[in-house]
């Protein structure tokens, strides 16, 4: 196959990019859309010119760390996967490919198709987690968890945090995200005892982070490789009401308290 | 140099206790005036890290990917073991004791595999008071499932996703840690060098990757979580980031390096379709439950299938050769990973492999679809059925999946003794990136549990004797050792940036991938292996001639990340030849072909080569010195394996 | 006061507010479909012009009604504060547009709610206001003979300008007079453009509660995999096609039969 490849390039954060065009020749159909684009930059390596530098890491859609904005999709044109899983053979010989950097002013371009998500990173940080110290806890069997509550608390768990859902909706919303550890710790027994004042702590973050709030359009849910869904949104809505309207627990501030 | 283990006396079951009774605390108060350096953040790292903060002290943790989150560890599919007995079919600490150590082909610690037993039902407890959603059964409690080397159902399990949930665990720990301001994280930050002060590590030397600035930082004890080093093999079952760097660094700067030709090889991976190839895919070994492994029975039926000229459904049944079934009629397709792996590149050394590029062999699931029905099959196997239909666009259902060995773990790794503490006193080694306890083969389910093990229970005991006997006496970063060690970064990578020959960093690395599969992977043999050593010290000379660095020290610059990478795998996998050499006997990952059974399988030499092979580094291009720390096994009795 | 202040500057509770008067209009369009039915009954427009008079004269009614334009205004507002806010979030487009699958309705919420916010204003401007404020509307006499049930209409000239409504029973005779709304009604539905105006408004209302309805129950977390089916039947058939389709068909059926 050969394909056109229209390439953000940006040299860092504090440059403007522009589009480049390069020509993949050669590229098999049994390549993933990442060993395409080793192809091209190892011949952009050997005529001495930068690589395209995307994320990148697995390469079996688990780490959550590959992204790119293919043809006006997150990671490409089908359901339920990452870049990484992407074949070439979803393409075809001759198409052109326009390949961006995912878009939104909560995650800043460090160089050409790499973005900095460490957004992601300080959500999390506000109170994703059950807050025990590593010993002295109970039994792994002491609370029974009904089994619909603990596959869904893991179709939930299951994100990978890769932040195609920011780069579909069309407000750069983090609800679908954040939404979905609120919903996993939110359903288990485990997680209940934060469940008010986490998802206060979370969203204030994201809302700290500057995620556009989220209009329900769906967009995220149709791309999310892991197929989390929407109604993690309307749980954490809930839980964020029912919070701030009729709960004692305020947002959790553990900075500084350890010991 | 003598290896001391450090293995408490006493009887198995009261090592570990007597013990932590024995090591020194820190007294609370002093806890803050200690700071901790962890390199990694995977399931070691992460929870090391999460329970070092939580007792107070201060820890710096580093990882080269843009979150903790993204750690290789995550991608670990099967589940994890814990003897927690909760099926009632006769488990118990002593049991998963016995099938690690056996499993491993007795080339580990008794006193070590023992605690990895004992603290393996903590792990469970833990994870799921952090919110880890196992599977669980209809009345609400913990599922378990079987896995290879047991009879007894101890395998926890969250689908086939087990390592990321456990890791997001241990992740939101460290995430609580981080809130608090007890753990300060560098993320996209690679460890490029260790620094000792007096034969003691005391910090170390990073490359910030966004803006290429060599930082130093200091710390009263140094704790590297960085995983194994499989990627010397370039295609293996790793992330592509996954690498020997910083275990290298320490090794170069005088930690010993243990067994590294222990390498584990998954046999049913998906596999190669070309050069551009960067990466392969694991499939879950339950597929040889009800697929049968076969081959064309001669070289010209599989010259055909290979150009595409006949399918798989058009060769008789009387042209296959079901070769498992043929070499091992109890075990049929169930023998053990390495015993399967090894056979598959026989037929494919014999000119019958299969596929485009003929290295594959066929898992059949013919007969197990007219047995059972193709419904059974899909809710038994359809998720993996799925997986291989998206990877390859070949239907498993309609033809056979062609399967092929992968590396997939490494045993090996940095010398520690029952502390976690290397050699160099203040440097320490937890999960992959250490050998201790999964001897020459690691059991499946085992290493999220000794990952977990070492982080959460181990090393928040042992750091503290070590650091009780340093005092918290601030770390003095104008020592000249760390200006020293830093300009050696320093000088490393510009020499790396000047090169600017005419292969690329990415050919050497493949080219390396080659030598070390073809010689020191499945099995080996004197000849071959000497072989390879001198292709390796070729292939790294020309490297330093004629490699090819693009971009600058001060950015962004992948290929030089890269090129430092494999520059350290071009020298380790010397040394795993230089380890394979030595070892003249068959043990779990390690076979040679000079030394098996009459059955062809692994024979182990227990006179000669029960003893752990730390590697001393001498400088550059000399031989490195061997140490041998004896094992002795006062409780296990060593048996050879047999699959008749 | 902080702890509500901070509630509702949230990026959520900006959302429930757009939610909680989202759904409060939707409520209001009923009513005012069912009240206007008697645009469609053939009494010479008694009934709507009495139906209006009790609108703007009775005095809960009259406390809703000021609630109802205050959703309005703030509906408008905080959706027009989250589209700016949601526009900031992605400063730098996507060069390629997006193909994501997501409802067209969901994805032009905001150009939706202007157009209908124009419509109101329009709207409004043009019955609302000069039935209340102005002295622009003319008056009828209703005479209904409460025996025969024979009605007869006349136009009518208060003495004073600000005259409302009287309803009194002479001889078996009930004489209601009250301002004739109707006709300025009729009046404006034989303007080909007002039929226009309004034929669009009532697509894009379509449109908007297509998405809308459903979605607030989404933001405000009430969804449920028993019930959520029933929303968005509701919303898809009542406040998408019933409701946008009943007022549409007003002015149509004024221009084209009467």
């Amino acid at each position: 196959m050969n394909l056109t490849l229209k390439v953000w390039r940006q040299k860092d954060a504090n440059s403007t990019g522009k589009m480049v065009t390069y020509k993949a020749e050669n590229i098999s159909p049994d390549m993933s859309f990442l060993e395409m684009l080793d192809v091209v930059n190892e011949s952009l390596t050997l005529k001495g010119d930068e690589p395209i530098y995307f994320d990148h890491d697995c390469r079996e859609g688990i780490c959550g760390m590959c992204s790119l904005y293919i043809n006006g999709r997150p990671h490409g044109p089908k359901r339920a996967i990452t870049t990484c899983q992407l074949h070439m053979r979803s393409f075809h010989d001759g198409e052109t490919i326009t390949i961006e950097p995912w878009r939104a002013a909560s995650f800043p371009v460090i160089k050409d198709l790499t973005v900095d998500r460490s957004a992601f990173d300080r959500i999390q940080q506000a109170g994703g987690y059950v807050s025990v110290n590593t010993g002295g806890v109970p039994d792994a069997n002491i609370i029974p968890i009904p089994k619909v509550i603990a596959d869904e608390a893991f179709n939930s768990a299951t994100c990978i945090g890769c932040g195609a859902c920011v780069a579909a909706c069309k407000n750069a919303s983090a609800m679908l995200f954040v939404s979905a550890k609120v919903s996993q710790l939110g359903m288990l027994p485990q997680g209940q005892p934060e469940r008010w004042s986490r998802v206060q702590s979370m969203v204030a973050q994201m809302d700290e982070e500057g995620f556009g709030s989220c209009t329900n359009t769906g967009a995220c849910e149709a791309e999310c490789p892991k197929e989390i869904t929407l109604t993690n949104i309307s749980r954490m809505n809930n839980d964020f009401f029912s919070a701030k309207l009729f709960r004692e627990e305020k947002v959790h501030d553990h900075s500084g308290g350890g010991e | 140099m003598s290896l001391d283990a450090k293995i408490p006396q006493g009887p198995l079951a009261e090592k570990w206790s007597k013990h932590k009774f024995n090591l020194k605390l820190v007294n609370p108060a002093n806890k803050r005036k200690y700071d901790v350096i962890v390199v990694g953040t995977g399931l070691a790292g992460a929870s090391a890290a999460a329970s070092l903060a939580e007792l107070g002290y201060n820890v710096k943790a580093f990882c080269f990917q843009d979150s903790p989150r993204r750690a290789h560890s995550i991608a670990a599919q099967g589940g994890i073991n814990a003897a927690k007995n909760y099926q009632n079919d006769g488990d118990s600490v002593y049991r998963l004791f016995y099938d690690t150590i056996k499993g491993g082909d007795y080339r580990a610690r008794e006193g070590n595999v023992y605690r990895l037993a004992e603290v393996s039902v903590n792990i469970i407890d833990q994870c799921v008071a952090q919110g880890v959603p196992f599977a669980r059964e209809y009345g609400g409690l913990l599922d378990n499932r079987s896995f290879g080397g047991s009879q007894v159902s101890r395998t926890f399990y969250a689908r086939g996703q087990t390592g990321q949930q456990l890791l997001l665990g241990a992740y939101s720990a460290l995430n609580r840690q981080i809130h608090k301001g007890k753990v300060k994280m560098y993320t996209r930050s690679e460890m490029l060098d260790v620094v000792t002060v007096d034969g003691q590590a005391k910090g170390i030397i990073t490359r910030n990757l966004v803006t290429g600035e060599i930082d130093t930082h200091t710390g009263h004890a140094v704790l590297l979580c960085t995983g194994g080093y499989g990627n010397v093999f370039y295609l293996s079952t790793n992330a592509i980031g996954s690498n020997v760097t910083a275990a290298w660094r320490a090794h170069k700067r005088g930690a010993f390096f243990a067994n590294p030709c222990y390498t584990q090889i998954h046999p049913t991976c998906i596999p190669v379709t070309g050069d551009h190839q960067s990466k392969l895919t694991l499939m879950s070994e339950s597929l040889r439950n009800d697929g049968r492994v076969w081959a064309p029975k001669t070289v010209e039926t599989a010259e055909k299938l290979r150009k595409k000229e006949i399918t798989a459904a058009q060769v008789a049944e009387e042209d296959r050769d079901y070769f498992l079934e043929r070499k091992y009629p109890s075990f049929g397709n169930l023998v053990p990973r390495d015993v399967a792996s090894r056979n598959a590149k026989e037929m494919v050394d014999d000119g019958r492999g299969v596929g485009g590029s003929g290295f594959a062999v066929f898992l059949d699931f013919a007969d197990a679809i007219n047995r059972l029905g193709q419904e059974a099959v899909a809710a038994k196997y359809g998720n993996l059925f799925d997986m291989y239909y998206q990877i390859t666009d070949e239907d498993p259902y309609k033809q056979p999946m062609r399967i092929y060995p992968a590396v997939h773990y490494t045993m090996g790794g940095l010398w520690v003794d029952y502390n976690l503490s290397t050699n160099v006193p203040g440097l320490y080694a937890l999960g992959e990136c250490n050998f201790s306890d999964h001897g020459a083969n690691r059991l499946g389910a085992s290493a999220l549990m000794q990952g977990l093990a070492d982080g959460y229970f181990v090393i928040p005991y042992t750091l503290g004797d070590y650091l009780a006997s340093i005092g918290p006496k601030p770390v003095d970063a104008s020592h000249p050792a760390f200006a020293k060690t830093k300009q050696d970064v320093v000088d490393r990578i510009n020499t790396l940036l000047a090169l600017k020959g005419t292969k690329t960093v990415n050919e050497y690395h493949r080219d390396l991938g080659h030598i070390m599969w073809e010689y020191c992977g499945m099995a080996r043999t004197e000849e071959g292996l000497t072989k390879a050593k001198g292709l390796i010290q070729a292939l790294r000379a020309d490297f330093w001639k004629n490699a090819l660095i693009v971009g600058a020290g001060d950015e962004v610059n992948a290929s030089l990340e890269r090129a430092g990478r494999v520059a350290d795998f071009l020298e380790l996998g010397e040394l795993m030849v230089d380890d394979a050499l030595m070892r003249k006997e068959s043990c779990g990952g390690h076979f040679r072909l000079e030394s098996q059974t009459e059955e062809g399988e692994a024979l182990r030499n227990d006179d000669v080569f029960a003893f752990v092979g730390a590697w001393q580094y001498k400088g550059d291009n000399q031989p490195e010195e061997l140490h041998k720390e004896t094992l002795d096994f006062e409780f296990v009795h060593l048996t050879q394996r047999s699959y008749k | 006061m902080s702890e509500i202040k901070q509630t509702f500057n949230s990026s959520l509770g900006k959302k429930l507010i757009m939610a909680l008067t989202g759904l409060f209009l939707c409520t209001f369009i009923i009513v005012h479909l069912g009240g206007n039915l008697f645009l469609f009954k053939d009494d010479q427009g008694y009934g709507f012009n009495v139906y209006a008079n009790f609108l703007t004269h009775f005095p809960p009614i009259e406390v809703v009604a000021y609630l109802l334009y205050a959703s309005i205004l703030v509906h408008a507002l905080y959706g027009l504060v989250l589209t700016l806010k949601n526009r900031k979030a992605r400063p730098v487009a996507y060069a390629v547009q997006t193909k994501s699958p997501a409802s067209w309705s969901s994805k032009n919420m905001g150009l939706l709610g202007a157009i209908l916010f124009f419509f109101i204003v329009v709207h409004m401007g043009d019955f609302w206001y000069k039935y209340k404020f102005t002295h622009s509307v003319g008056y009828k006499e209703y005479r209904t003979n409460v025996l025969t049930n024979q009605t007869t209409v006349t136009d009518f000239v208060p003495a004073d300008p600000t005259f409302e409504h009287s309803s009194t029973t002479v001889n078996d005779v009930e004489i209601v007079r009250v301002k004739d709304i109707h006709t300025l009604v009729s009046t404006s539905f034989h303007n080909i453009w007002y039929l226009i105006l309004y034929v669009i408004a009532m697509g894009t209302l379509a449109f908007h509660l297509l998405h809308g309805f459903q979605s607030a129950f989404q933001t405000l977390g009430w969804t449920h995999r028993k019930y959520t089916p029933v929303v968005r039947f509701i919303g898809t058939w009542f406040f998408a096609i019933i409701i946008p389709a009943g007022f549409a068909l007003m002015p149509i059926v004024y221009y084209f039969f009467k």
